[in-house]
């Protein structure tokens, strides 16, 4: 068997319609960067998931983000996928060139250093990611504690990628698998599958992000389905182990606690936030006082369709007109690994 | 958002370390990982998150190897 025989026998695939999602914005990426679409059969339908936290961020977080860095003496810290997300009224980018004290960051680690070397200033880290980048931010709350570092607080909007994933199962039975979220899985393990795979009955195949990684992955699922298998195949095994980093799901437990959590165009979806854990809450920037249910979207906008995988970006009529990456009127635009913002870079570079 | 790159741990001393991306060298927080020097690490957001355990001409060999049975099913 060879990658030429998996891509004829997908390309002539001919049996019942399968629909298969890719969770993370980073498949999604490598999909239409291959142009992996375009060696399937048409009897194969690739779907975009929930798994672009910055698109899931609510508008709220971003009013209280800027709220922050228009206050004297303080810097608010982010990555710079952030900055046009919009807000209600205006974005970080916005508030920036307004004069607002907005600064972007690499890595978490840098702001340590900053407060050490500038104690006069308060330092607000936005903390928005799943699993993967939650260790990150476990990791400064210890270095403040050690170091004794009290002029940096985290304003927090993590979320847990597995009960999105069950509040699709739940909503939607039009999914046959799932490609699984490559670096949600090194930190969480390939086993945390298992229960929603064995409850909905719907295959896992945890993936890489080359395009051999999504092809075989595509295969592995279609050949599950075919043969009403749902099993969980770690296929992403060089940085993926079965029960995951342990150190970092330990880091993870001691710092935060799961709690039902706002997502942008979907709602609050139970259990699927992480909030920092009572000893620790001095170091909160004020994350639970955001309003977390019922935050309208632009009316037009279907960030929220899409995120579920219920339309595709073109069927937005907004997208590509008066929504652009630009221009964004909706989060999924914003990010580079928002599907409205892939799906626009793609059309336009293909023609 | 969950972008991970693997890098040469080139420095550590099992909690900061030096790594290596083609000639880029950063500065990694290393805490979470079991990692020595000549390993290859996967880093997200400025911290090793996994030691990477193959490579990957190793793991595409292996997964076909995995799905040669499934192939072959009807």
């Amino acid at each position: 068997m060879n990658l030429e025989q998996i891509i004829n026998f997908l390309s002539t695939y001919d049996q019942e319609d399968i629909k298969i999602m890719e969770v993370c914005g980073t498949h999604t990426a490598s999909i239409f960067k291959n142009g992996i679409r375009s060696l399937l059969s048409p009897k194969i339908k690739l779907i975009s998931g929930p798994g672009c936290p910055v698109c899931v961020t609510p508008s709220s977080y971003i009013d209280k983000a800027i709220e922050w860095s228009q206050k004297p003496d303080c810097v608010l810290v982010t990555f710079g996928d952030m900055m046009k997300v919009p807000g209600t009224t205006k974005s970080l980018s916005e508030a920036k060139a307004e004069g607002a004290n907005v600064k972007l960051m690499y890595s978490p680690q840098e702001v340590i250093n900053d407060a050490i070397e500038t104690p006069q200033k308060t330092y607000i880290i936005a903390c928005v990611g799943f699993e993967t980048t939650t260790p990150t931010y476990a990791l400064i709350i210890e270095q403040l504690e050690n170091k004794k570092i009290n002029n940096v607080k985290l304003l927090t909007a993590l979320r847990r990628v597995l009960p999105a994933l069950e509040y699709i199962c739940e909503t939607d039975t039009e999914i046959d698998g799932f490609i699984a979220p490559g670096h949600v899985s090194t930190v969480l393990g390939s086993e945390i599958y298992y229960k929603v795979a064995k409850k909905y009955k719907r295959p896992f195949a945890v993936a890489g992000f080359e395009a051999e990684h999504v092809l075989l992955a595509i295969f592995d699922l279609v050949k599950q389905v075919i043969n009403m298998k749902h099993e969980v195949h770690n296929l992403y095994p060089s940085v993926v182990k079965p029960e995951g980093n342990i150190v970092a799901i330990n880091y993870i437990d001691k710092y935060f606690d799961i709690k039902p959590a706002y997502w942008r165009g979907i709602g609050v979806i139970p259990d699927s936030g992480l909030f920092l854990k009572q000893p620790f809450r001095c170091y909160d920037a004020g994350s639970d006082v955001l309003p977390s249910e019922n935050e309208e979207m632009l009316t037009k906008c279907r960030c929220g369709e899409v995120i579920l995988g219920k339309i595709t970006p073109p069927e937005c009529s907004m997208f590509s007109k008066i929504c652009t990456p630009q221009n964004a009127k909706g989060p999924c635009m914003v990010s580079s690994e928002g599907t409205c913002g892939i799906w626009y870079r793609f059309s336009k570079e293909n023609g | 958002m969950c972008v991970a790159i693997p890098g040469l741990v080139v420095e550590t001393d099992g909690i900061v370390g030096k790594v290596d991306f083609q000639g880029n060298i950063l500065n990694v927080n290393m805490a979470i990982v079991d990692a020595k020097i000549g390993d290859y690490v996967l880093v997200h957001a400025g911290c090793a998150i996994e030691v990477v355990s193959k490579s990957r001409a190793e793991e595409i060999a292996q997964i076909f190897a995995e799905l040669e049975s499934i192939y072959n099913e009807s």
